[in-house]
């Protein structure tokens, strides 16, 4: 029995490919791109603002609201910290990952792998707590500062008008390190693949051909990175733009995106706006890859 | 064999390539033992010797990529033993070719011009130059994956000649090739040598393509220099048993046969196609040196029979005999081996 069917699975691959891409084709179609098309057509309905009924009907009133001078400011605030973090990660990463791959022993390599990645193996919540802590004002951060005497430096910061406030833990800046530090990993290791990737040979051929090592790089090994970056940079821009966590816990506690979807979404009951928020963030990344490939990211791939 | 290039380099003042004494150690292992050399300017000159010899790390010294423990290297007699690689006078074929993927063909070739700031009209030129030399002269806006490795290959050789380098460097260019195109590549290789004029270092274990391509072979075994010779001093004059059984196969004649056949205790070697199988009774000529055995094995090839012979000192030999007519010898066989004098070699070791 077990043989005839497996006779006729051989001889009908078409059969055997459906039966096994089947499931997890069908949950990709229902559940993932569905529920993206869902969130699309609720963003075209509105909130009724008499009765608080949503009307489901399509209209453009949402995006209307959406485009409002009030909320514009919760998206650019957002946009500006989601570039941050994804230019400092980029910053932290980009050595680091370079170290790895190009320098490290076999066993120091396998250590620092570790390293980026145990962080993610404890919960998020936790670490966001800890880093509250550590940039509150009696943190350990201040006292870090007031060691080295450098409590002027931390001060004139926190006196800037944006990135500054009462204490690291309540400022932007604040903000931006702890971002920075959840995210870093899914920079990290992006960028090393693609580092791994690029044969010795051509760092050789390039110096063979005249290049000095900064030629080399700026030729050579960024180009052939920029996949692994921009890879990276989706993770930590879409990541930050779409946060509600991190925001409610560290920083001023002005809305982000992500603040705005959850409260729409909940108490306020406005699900086409929450919808619509939603929505940005992701028209945004396809503008975004549109223009890392009309920049020659992808041409090393 | 002497022509008129060679009496020049005689008289010349400078060898392309000079290695005095150069070692390269890695931890205990010298993968790069006392290597001195030379190579004279606008020859084509091969490094042979199996993986692991030495010879890829001798070109990594030359062309920068790797530095020795110790000795000196000299290109056009001006000392380079320490100088990075692009402060040498050097360019490179590497094995895998190593173009870089997100370049086109062109800007590949045109790499080492625009690092040094050569105008545009004028690398463009010299690409065209280049390409026209290499055969490919409309691939420039491709990508190198779009390249065959026959193509791959041409590319590599025309992005390192485009800087009119005084030596090319070659490391093992034609080993991920397919046979026939191995074999189409080396005339090419050679013809191209021979229109721009330059020293070219290539290393290959292959000691056919070696023997054809080459001026002077240097023989690597274990980090060291086992001979260094034209592909004919080679073949008929190893110096070592590694070189008679590297480049072609020989027979060695260990000391005490050879003390009762010559009356001097040294080790010699003869190729096989210089050994001839006689009959028992046949009368052996003037001046041929004469051993009896019997045959163990007899492979019929067409162009010529391969015989293994064990004779009576109980040494084993390969015979190759040109085929001709009333070839009869077979397995069992009492025959007798004779080879002229002049074709017994006297090893150095």
């Amino acid at each position: 029995m077990i043989r005839r069917f497996s006779t006729y699975l051989y001889n009908h691959p078409g059969v055997l490919l459906a039966l096994l891409l089947g499931p997890p084709l069908g949950w990709m179609l229902m559940i993932y791109l569905g529920s993206l098309a869902a969130l699309l057509f609720q963003s075209f309905y509105y909130l009724d603002g008499f009765t608080g009924q949503v009307v489901r009907e399509f209209s453009f009133l949402t995006y209307r609201d959406l485009f409002s001078a009030a909320h514009m400011t919760i998206v650019l605030k957002t946009v500006v910290m989601a570039l941050s973090v994804t230019i400092g990660s980029v910053l932290i990463a980009f050595p680091l990952a370079y170290y790895s791959v190009r320098y490290a022993g076999k066993r120091l390599k396998v250590l620092l792998y570790f390293a980026v990645l145990l962080p993610l193996w404890s919960s998020y919540i936790i670490r966001v707590y800890a880093w509250k802590l550590m940039l509150a004002k009696e943190g350990i951060v201040s006292w870090f500062f007031a060691q080295l005497g450098l409590s002027g430096v931390l001060e004139w910061l926190l006196s800037m008008p944006i990135v500054g406030g009462a204490s690291l833990s309540v400022s932007n800046f604040g903000l931006f390190l702890v971002f920075t530090y959840i995210w870093l990993p899914y920079m990290i290791l992006p960028i090393q693949a693609s580092l791994e990737r690029i044969p010795h040979s051509l760092l050789d051929a390039s110096g063979d051909l005249g290049a000095r090592p900064l030629q080399t790089f700026r030729r050579i090994v960024l180009p052939l990175a920029l996949p692994g970056v921009v890879a990276g940079s989706i993770f930590t821009f879409s990541l930050t733009l779409g946060d509600y966590i991190i925001p409610s816990i560290i920083g001023d506690s002005t809305p982000f995106i992500g603040m705005a979807v959850y409260s729409y979404q909940g108490t306020a009951g406005n699900l086409p706006l929450a919808a619509a928020f939603t929505v940005l963030p992701m028209v945004m990344m396809v503008f975004y890859l549109l223009g890392a490939r009309k920049a020659g990211a992808f041409d090393a791939l | 064999m002497s022509s008129p290039p060679f009496l020049a380099l005689l008289i010349s003042m400078n060898p392309a390539i000079s290695f005095e004494q150069v070692s390269r150690h890695f931890g205990t292992v010298k993968a790069v033992d006392e290597a001195s050399f030379q190579v004279s300017d606008g020859a084509f000159f091969t490094m042979l010797g199996p993986s692991g010899s030495g010879k890829t790390t001798c070109l990594r010294m030359i062309a920068g990529f790797d530095l020795p423990t110790s000795g000196t290297i000299r290109v056009s007699g001006q000392e380079v033993t320490n100088l990075p690689p692009y402060g040498r006078d050097v360019n490179t074929v590497f094995q895998d070719y190593a173009l870089f993927p997100h370049m086109t063909v062109a800007q590949n070739v045109e790499y080492g011009l625009m690092i040094r700031k050569v105008p545009k009209t004028e690398r463009q030129k010299r690409v065209q130059e280049m390409l026209d030399l290499v055969h490919l002269p409309d691939v420039g806006s491709r990508k190198p994956n779009q390249l065959s490795g026959g193509q791959r290959q041409r590319i590599a050789l025309a992005r390192a000649l485009i800087n009119r380098p005084k030596i090319l460097l070659l490391d093992e260019p034609l080993g991920a090739l397919d046979l026939k195109l191995r074999q189409q590549m080396q005339i090419e290789l050679k013809a191209i040598q021979q229109e721009v004029g330059i020293t070219f270092v290539f290393v290959t274990h292959d000691q056919e393509e070696a023997m054809a391509l080459s001026d002077q072979i240097a023989v690597f075994n274990q980090g060291k220099i086992e001979q260094i010779g034209s592909p004919h001093d080679l073949y008929e004059h190893p110096q070592t048993a590694f070189v008679a059984n590297f480049v072609g196969t020989s027979n060695l004649i260990s000391d005490d046969i050879a003390h009762k056949l010559t009356g001097e205790r040294s080790t010699f070697s003869v190729r096989p196609e210089k050994m001839h199988i006689l009959h028992e009774q046949t009368p052996i000529p003037a001046n041929h040196y004469r051993l009896q055995g019997v045959v163990e094995d007899v492979v019929y090839l067409g162009i010529f029979t391969r015989f293994a012979v064990r004779t009576s000192e109980g040494l084993r030999l390969q015979v190759i005999d040109q085929n001709r007519e009333a070839q009869d010898e077979r397995r069992g066989d009492v025959v007798q081996i004779i080879w002229a004098k002049e074709a017994l070699n006297k090893l150095a070791d």
